[in-house]
C-alpha cells in the first residue's frame, strides 16, 4: 500500500478523472500550493532571519529579506556552544539504539511469528500490553535503573531503553509473518536450523520492514527530548536537543544564533530524510508515529 | 508493507495458529531473550515502581513510605492540576481541527495527476524537524514584540498579542503548531487509506452524473472512516502527552504565563524530576494513563456511530 502511495498511478488516475476534473485540476494545485506556503514559511522565515543581525532580526516592522546578510550567527552559534560533542552524542546514541533496536525486535519477532513455544502467546500479549502504556509512566523507573547501575550521563543510557519497543516486535512479527512458508520450509530441507535459515532467509526478506523500523527510531531517538533530559543531569554526554533548548536560555532573544542553531541541528535528520523518503514514509504508515 | 501491518494475508494467519510452526522452545526463548530482558527491566518494572510509587510518599533520597491515596486526594484538591488537565484536554481538542484539513488535503493530493511527491515531502517537513528546533522558530514567529505574526496581523489591522507570553493565547498558539507538526504523518496515513479506495466506484458514481463534492461525502468520507478513525485515536493519545512544545516555547525565565499553561506531561516532569516529588509525580502520570485509557474507549464507542467497515 505504502508503495502504491509514492508511486503516481497514471492509468487508473486517468480513468478515474472525467474531463471536468482534468479541466479543475489546476484550482486543486492552487488550493495545495497556498497549503504549501503556509507549510514552509516558518522554514523560510527561520532562513531568512539567520542571515540578519540581531538589530534587525528584532525591529518592527521586519525587513522582508536581510539588509546586509551576515553568518555571523553561525559563527555565534558555533562559538559558544559544543556543537561536535553534542552532535556527536547524538550520533552514537541514535546509532546504538537503532542497533540495539532491530536486533531485539528482528529476533523476538522471528521468534513470535515462526517458532513455537510454551508461553508464546501469552508473552506476546505482554509485550502488545506496553504498547498501550504511555511513556512517561516508565520515566521514573527508568531513570532510577540507569542511576543504580551508575549509568547516568552517558551514551548507553540514553539509547539503552529505547532499543526495547513492543512497536517494534509487533512489526518484525508482521513483517515474518507475510514471508510465506515455502522459503522456510525449503531451508530446513537443506537441514539449515532456525538460526541460520533467520540469518540467511527470512532477515534478508525483511530487509524493507527493517529498514522502515530504522528509520522511524532514528528520528524518535534524533528528536527526544524528555528522556536526556532526565539522564544527563551532569550536563556533559547531552544530544542536541538538549543543547538547544539550553541555548535558548543563554541568548535569549538574539533570534538569528537561535535560528542558525536550530537549522544546524536539524539539518542532519532532514537530510536523511531527504534520501530516505520512501522508508520514512513507509515506516510512518505502519504505525502512525505518535507519541 | 502497510498492508501486511494492518491485515497479514489469511493464509499465513491460519499458518500461525496451525502446527505449521517450527516446535523449537529453545531458539524460541532463546531468541525472545533480549526483548524479554529489557521489556521486564525497563518497562514492566518502571511501570510497577510508578504505580506503588503514587501511594507513597518519596523524599528525593532515601525510600518512600506508604500513604495510602494521599497524593491523589490531593491531586484533587490542586487547582495546578486541574489546570493542567484542561490546558492537555484544551490542546487535545485544537489538534481535532487539524484532522478535517488533513482530510481535504489528503483529497487534494490524491486528486492531482502530477507533483504530489513535491507536496508529500513539504508536508512532512515538520515531522522530520527536531521539535526543539520547530518551537524556538515558532516562539520567534509568535514574538509579541517583533514577531511575523503580529506583523502580518498590523498588515490586515487585527491588534497584535503575546501569543506566548499571555495564557489567554498559549495553548492555542501551541495548539497550531501541534496541527502544523502533525499534518504529515496524518497526510500519509490518510493516503494510505485512499488509496484502498477501489476506483470503480468513482467511475460508477461519475456515470450516475455525481460531482465531485458528492463524490467526497458519498464515498471518499464513508469508506476512508476507518482511517480517519486510527488518525483521530493517534491524535488524541499523543496531544494528551504534549511535553516539548511546552519546554521549549513558554519556558524562560520570566514567562509567567507558563504556570497557567502547563500540560500533565509538563506538570508530571515538573514534579517528578525538577521537584523529585516521585510519588506525587507517579500519581499524576497513573491519572495521565487513565485519561487516555478513558479517551481511547470513548472514541472506540463512538466508532460505531460513524466509521464505516465494509
Amino acid at each position: 500500500m505504502t508503495d502504491q502511495i509514492l508511486r503516481s498511478r497514471p492509468i487508473e488516475r486517468a480513468a478515474a478523472g472525467s474531463k471536468a476534473s482534468r479541466h479543475g485540476e489546476w484550482v486543486i494545485h492552487v488550493v495545495l500550493a497556498v497549503a504549501a506556503v503556509v507549510m514552509v514559511a516558518p522554514f523560510v522565515w527561520q532562513l531568512i532571519t539567520i542571515f540578519k543581525s540581531n538589530r534587525e532580526a528584532s525591529q518592527m516592522p521586519p525587513t522582508l529579506l536581510p539588509e546586509d546578510p551576515t553568518t555571523g550567527a553561525f559563527a555565534t552559534f558555533f562559538g559558544s556552544v559544543p556543537f561536535w560533542a553534542q552532535l556527536t552524542v547524538s550520533v552514537s546514541a541514535l546509532v546504538l539504539r537503532v542497533i540495539g533496536q532491530l536486533a531485539v525486535s528482528a529476533l523476538a519477532g522471528y521468534a513470535f511469528a515462526r517458532l513455537r513455544f510454551p508461553g508464546r502467546r501469552l508473552l506476546f500479549g505482554l509485550f502488545i500490553a506496553m504498547l498501550m502504556v504511555p511513556s512517561q509512566l516508565f520515566l521514573i523507573g527508568q531513570f532510577e535503573i540507569i542511576r543504580d547501575f551508575g549509568m547516568l550521563d552517558t551514551i548507553p543510557a540514553l539509547a539503552i531503553p529505547g532499543m526495547f519497543s513492543a512497536f517494534g516486535i509487533f512489526l518484525m512479527r508482521q513483517a515474518f509473518l507475510s514471508i510465506p512458508a515455502g522459503f522456510e520450509e525449503a531451508a530446513r530441507l537443506d537441514g539449515a536450523g532456525p538460526l541460520r535459515t533467520f540469518w540467511y532467509i527470512m532477515l534478508p526478506m525483511a530487509r524493507p520492514t527493517m529498514a522502515a523500523l530504522a528509520v522511524l527510531t532514528s528520528l524518535y531517538s534524533w528528536n527526544d527530548l524528555l528522556w536526556p533530559l532526565i539522564v544527563t543531569p551532569r550536563g556533559d554526554k547531552r544530544p542536541i536537543t538538549v543543547g538547544l533548548a539550553g541555548l535558548q536560555g543563554q541568548f535569549g532573544t538574539d533570534y538569528p544564533t537561535l535560528m542558525a542553531g536550530a537549522l544546524v541541528a536539524s539539518l542532519p535528520l532532514i537530510v536523511i530524510f531527504l534520501v530516505l523518503q520512501r522508508q520514512f514514509f513507509s515506516g510512518v504508515a505502519s504505525s502512525g508515529l505518535k507519541g | 508493507m502497510t498492508t501486511d501491518v494492518a491485515s497479514p494475508p489469511t493464509r499465513q494467519r491460519n499458518r500461525s495458529r496451525g502446527g505449521g510452526l517450527l516446535p523449537s522452545p529453545g531458539w524460541g526463548y532463546l531468541m525472545i531473550a533480549p526483548a524479554l530482558i529489557g521489556l521486564v527491566a525497563l518497562y514492566v518494572w518502571p511501570f510497577l515502581t510508578t504505580f506503588g510509587k503514587s501511594f507513597m510518599d518519596v523524599p528525593a533520597f532515601g525510600p518512600g513510605t506508604f500513604t495510602g491515596v494521599d497524593n491523589y486526594t490531593e491531586l484533587l484538591g490542586d487547582e495546578t492540576f486541574w489546570q493542567a488537565l484542561r490546558n492537555s484536554a484544551l490542546y487535545t481538542a485544537i489538534l481535532l481541527l487539524g484532522v478535517p484539513v488533513a482530510i481535504v488535503l489528503a483529497a487534494l493530493i490524491e486528486q492531482v495527476s502530477r507533483g504530489r511527491a513535491v507536496y508529500r515531502v513539504l508536508f512532512f517537513l515538520p515531522v522530520v524537524t527536531l521539535p526543539v528546533a520547530v518551537s524556538m522558530v515558532w516562539r520567534f514567529i509568535y514574538n509579541g514584540d517583533f514577531g511575523l505574526l503580529n506583523y502580518v496581523l498590523s498588515l490586515l489591522g487585527v491588534p497584535g498579542q503575546y501569543w506566548v507570553a499571555d495564557a489567554t493565547f498559549t495553548i492555542y498558539a501551541v495548539g497550531v503548531v501541534g496541527i502544523w507538526m502533525s499534518l504529515g504523518i496524518n497526510l500519509i496515513i490518510l493516503g494510505a487509506g485512499l488509496q484502498s479506495i477501489p476506483r470503480d466506484l468513482y467511475e460508477a458514481s461519475s456515470l450516475d452524473g455525481a460531482g465531485r463534492v458528492r463524490q467526497f461525502f458519498r464515498i471518499t468520507l464513508p469508506l476512508l472512516s476507518p482511517s480517519v478513525f486510527l488518525v483521530t485515536v493517534l491524535t488524541v493519545i499523543s496531544a494528551l502527552q504534549m511535553f516539548d512544545l511546552i519546554f521549549v516555547m513558554l519556558r524562560s525565565v520570566n514567562n509567567t504565563a507558563l504556570a497557567d499553561s502547563k500540560t500533565i506531561v509538563y506538570l508530571f516532569y515538573e514534579k517528578a524530576f525538577v521537584e523529585f516529588d516521585q510519588g506525587y509525580g507517579a500519581a499524576i502520570a497513573i491519572v495521565l494513563l487513565m485519561v487516555i485509557m478513558a479517551a481511547t474507549l470513548v472514541q472506540f464507542r463512538l466508532q460505531r456511530r460513524w466509521v464505516f467497515y465494509d
